[in-house]
């Protein structure tokens, strides 16, 4: 009995979360078996794998996977290393580093479509975008003035991503440089280390989880990434990744089974790295626990 | 090296020779430029905002050209129009109502996970997160035909609900966090005077725990402001949010920049006031409190 008094304020978080999160997961399992067209509902049968067949085997969706990685391995690793580089000098005294830090932290508190409208209309447009106004006002008449998403349309799209996401590496690797050991980095000094040398050898190690988290976060987050693609490109121009494809699968050519198996392929994929996830977090918690 | 020199411990000694001194002013102004070209874009968006339509178009841009109000009347439906009020209400009530519930759920678990814990608490709380890490888009489908046959399509309470669920682990994780930063000693010491459960929850707990739940409200609310794929699939012309709104300037309509930067910065002020307001505990909502 008094385990349970224990538990008791537990489980309406536990019930309601796995009620709504977790069921629909187990019913898109069971969809993704089913030849199931929404336009069509009476010629619904049970297909064993065939829709995962026809998701790996259709040009287009194999590509939007390869647009997944494609967009999240670019987005991740140069907004980490823009974040590292903010980070590091942030880590600093300097006059304003305060308002340096809340300027550089306001990409990300824009709304996301709001966001990818300011890239696609305000920056990107060919004719009066931010960005062929600048190469205008240096280069005069004869200025290059490129229609930035027709001609490389995932790098528009990534441009945009890591503008928002940069600030969120930025935080993290932050936070992981305030948590190194002044004493530790002082007594290195004194011994003569050079400011490369404690860098390399307290400064890196000491990261090395901040900066795993940070991908792998990044990585969950941008594997999502709905907003952007279906505001800039609507997911023409070969920018279409998975969530987007799950979305038009279903919503606009209602094939809810391939849809379905689209959608386990996504959950497979993030268990993968969710895996990898957890480990880090867990050792950051235990170690947060154990202080 | 940027990157080398500014390893230097925050806490050192401030460099008496003079070339260090150089170095670190120099690394300051590199900052502050850091900094200023990411602002950029959002301050362009912002003065853009203030000017006519014919203004926003010019190539080369127009620094100082006049300001206007004339694409908030615009945006607002003052000259005609949709009006972006119901929009910017379906958004306020599913963010405002769906965070409170979540701190409704939350609290008691995180209770349950730190100042009275439950055996194996770390797999619960490990559990929690997980889920968080699974992509919602993948239960889409089955998600919009329950709401289909339920009669909560175009329904701004289905959008509570599933933000609810969607906030519920950050929200367990930072509030463990924060329940967990409460001495065990005070609450027993209060018990021993004498003190109820509630009392001891109200006058002990609450006082201590109350800036981790303001953060933890001001991040859930701007996740569930910021939220798009679910609204833009669940909603039509009734409980239309604020982002889709937004989607309907996705298709150039002539000269239109102005209207479009209003808007997108209309709908981004309480995100943006949310997020500086909780900037201290950002990181720790969005690294699901792995980071402090």
């Amino acid at each position: 009995m008094r385990a349970w008094a224990t538990r008791a304020p537990l489980l309406p978080a536990l019930v309601f979360m796995i009620v709504v999160t977790q069921l629909p997961f187990v019913a898109t399992l069971v969809i993704s078996f089913f030849d199931w067209n929404a336009l069509y509902p009476d010629d619904r049968s049970f297909t064993g794998f065939s829709n995962y067949g026809d998701v790996l085997g259709d040009a287009a969706l194999r590509k939007s996977i390869w647009t997944t990685i494609l967009l999240t391995v670019t987005v991740v690793l140069v907004s980490l290393l823009l974040g590292l580089l903010l980070a590091l000098l942030l880590d600093r005294r300097f006059r304003g580093r305060a308002a340096v830090r809340t300027m550089l932290i306001a990409p990300f508190l824009l709304v996301p479509v709001a966001a990818a409208l300011l890239w696609k209309h305000v920056l990107f447009n060919p004719e009066y975008g931010l960005f062929n106004g600048i190469l205008n006002a240096i280069g005069g008449d004869g200025a290059a003035q490129p229609d930035w998403i027709s001609e490389m349309p995932l790098m528009a799209v990534e441009a945009a991503l890591i503008w928002q996401w940069t600030p969120f590496m930025m935080l993290i690797l932050l936070a992981g440089l305030q948590s190194r050991d002044p004493q530790l980095i002082e007594a290195a000094r004194m011994d003569g280390a050079s400011d490369w040398k404690v860098f390399v050898h307290i400064t890196l190690p000491h990261l090395r989880r901040y900066l795993e988290l940070g991908v792998l976060l990044g990585s969950i987050y941008i594997v999502q990434n709905f907003d952007a693609v279906f505001t800039i490109t609507s997911g023409g121009l070969g920018t279409a990744n998975l969530p987007y494809t799950i979305y038009q699968t279903f919503y606009q050519a209602h094939e809810n089974g391939l849809a379905s198996a689209a959608g386990v392929i996504v959950v497979i994929g993030s268990i993968i790295l969710a895996t990898f996830a957890l480990r880090v977090v867990s050792s950051l918690f235990r170690e947060e626990v154990s202080r | 090296m940027a990157a080398v020199a500014s390893t230097a411990p925050t806490t050192a000694a401030p460099p008496s020779r003079p070339v260090a001194r150089l170095r670190s002013s120099a690394l300051g102004i590199v900052a502050w430029l850091a900094g200023l070209a990411f602002v950029a874009p959002l301050l362009w968006m912002v003065l853009t905002s203030f000017h006519s339509e014919a203004d926003a178009a010019t190539n080369p841009p127009s620094l100082t050209a006049p300001l206007t109000l004339d694409s908030y009347r615009e945006f607002f439906g003052l000259n005609g129009g949709a009006s972006p009020w119901p929009p910017l209400i379906n958004s306020m009530t599913a963010s405002v109502v769906s965070t409170l519930l979540t701190l409704l759920l939350a609290i008691p678990a995180a209770y349950a996970l730190s100042i009275r814990p439950v055996k194996k608490w770390t797999d619960v709380l490990f559990f929690f997160l997980s889920t968080k890490m699974l992509p919602l888009v993948a239960g889409l489908l089955p998600i919009y035909l329950f709401a289909k046959n339920t009669g909560l399509l175009d329904n701004i309470w289905a959008l509570v609900i599933l933000y609810t669920a969607m906030n519920l682990p950050i929200a367990v994780w930072m509030m463990q966090s924060f329940l967990a930063e409460v001495p065990v000693a005070i609450i027993e010491a209060a018990q021993i005077d004498g003190a109820r459960l509630p009392t001891v929850l109200g006058r002990v707990v609450a006082p201590i725990a109350l800036p981790g739940i303001a953060a933890t409200a001001l991040i859930c609310f701007i996740f569930s402001w910021n939220e798009l794929l679910f609204a833009r699939v669940l909603t039509g012309v009734v409980a239309e949010t604020a982002p889709v709104f937004l989607t309907g300037f996705i298709t150039s309509q002539g000269l239109f920049l102005a209207k479009v930067c209003a808007a997108s910065f209309v709908i981004s002020l309480p995100v943006l006031a949310a997020g500086f307001a909780a900037q201290d505990k950002l990181v720790q909502g969005l690294s699901l409190g792995a980071v402090k």
